[in-house]
């Protein structure tokens, strides 16, 4: 139970992960978390005004009972297989976010400084939210996958496209975090 | 009963996202900093082992559950698409610290204003729809 509860190493959950796109495949689906994105669009209705919405959204439940799933496996990892949370990240990181003003980095999955409701109610704060989860959203039904559909799916199966639109993820990554987060912060 | 297996996998993945602190914001911003081995190691070993198990299903020729040849849906050929389109998400992705499984998963770990993410993802999406014949793919 021990081993349970910390946090598990990445040669642990690396494979766990392929195993979950392998096993997705052998229920004859695939692995693609952006795509329920797009079949709740469809399910709201957007296909009456959007042909790239036009479609049977049923034919992907499996896919919205996988989100359902994450959803309850979040709940049980976070507050039933975890001792309170304390990321080790590198000291050089913690010190890089304690000089942008993100004090107490690891103790928490997602900064306060940007997540909880104090920010959330700030200009700044709601921006940052929306902006994020629109360029998600846009760019990876633009690049038609994300990570689990190009970085996971598409890499195990050798597909050049994925491994271009992994190098886009990068490139963007890179650019938010080095040249806009200094101005941003 | 056909879908129980889909949510179970689901409580899976969230669990192993979780546990891997995958979902964490500070690890995204670590990994875009390299400054720590962890996300490169999840992924590295995800897509190797990925690799050995879809190119043992090629050789043994395994069948998936409905009996037909397992396989993985091929990509359209393209490459505006796909880096323009990777680096719009790379930017909300390091932005936002979520993508598109982790911002579900988050909501179970009691991160309710993960859902502002949501939505607003839900909303890029739709706007792709609605502009994608002008776009460059």
């Amino acid at each position: 139970m021990e081993i349970i509860l910390q946090p598990w190493p990445w040669y642990v959950s690396g494979p766990l992960i392929a195993i979950i796109m392998f096993l997705l495949v052998y229920f004859g689906k695939t692995f693609g978390m952006s795509s329920n994105l797009k079949t709740i669009c469809a399910a709201g209705g957007a296909g009456k005004n959007v042909p790239f919405f036009d479609f049977d959204w049923r034919e992907h439940k499996w896919n919205l009972l996988v989100v359902l799933g994450a959803v309850l496996g979040g709940f049980i990892a976070h507050f039933f297989l975890s001792e309170p949370t304390n990321i080790e990240l590198n000291p050089d990181t913690i010190e890089n976010l304690n000089q942008l003003g993100f004090k107490n980095a690891g103790k928490s999955l997602l900064p306060p400084e940007i997540y909880s409701w104090n920010s959330v109610f700030s200009i700044q704060g709601i921006l940052i939210l929306l902006f994020g989860g629109f360029l998600v959203g846009f760019g990876t039904r633009y690049a038609n996958g994300c990570t689990s559909g190009h970085a996971i799916t598409g890499l195990s199966s050798l597909q050049l496209p994925s491994l271009i639109a992994v190098i886009g993820f990068f490139v963007g990554g890179l650019v938010m975090i080095h040249l806009i987060f200094p101005i941003i912060f | 009963m056909k879908y129980l297996k889909f949510f179970t996998i689901g409580i899976f993945f969230g669990i192993v996202l979780v546990k891997s602190e995958a979902v964490s914001w500070y690890r995204i911003y670590e990994m875009f900093r390299f400054e720590s081995f962890h996300m490169y190691g999840i992924i590295g070993t995800a897509v190797v082992t990925g690799i050995i198990l879809l190119l043992l299903t090629k050789q043994l020729k395994l069948k998936n559950i409905e009996g037909s040849q397992m396989r993985v849906p091929l990509k359209e050929k393209g490459f505006l698409r796909y880096i323009i389109g990777g680096s719009i998400f790379g930017l909300g992705w390091a932005l936002s610290g979520a993508c598109p499984g982790p911002m579900y998963i988050l909501v179970g770990t009691g991160e309710f204003s993960v859902l502002i993410v949501i939505l607003a993802a839900l909303f890029g999406t739709y706007m792709y729809g609605v502009l994608k014949d002008k776009l460059p793919h």
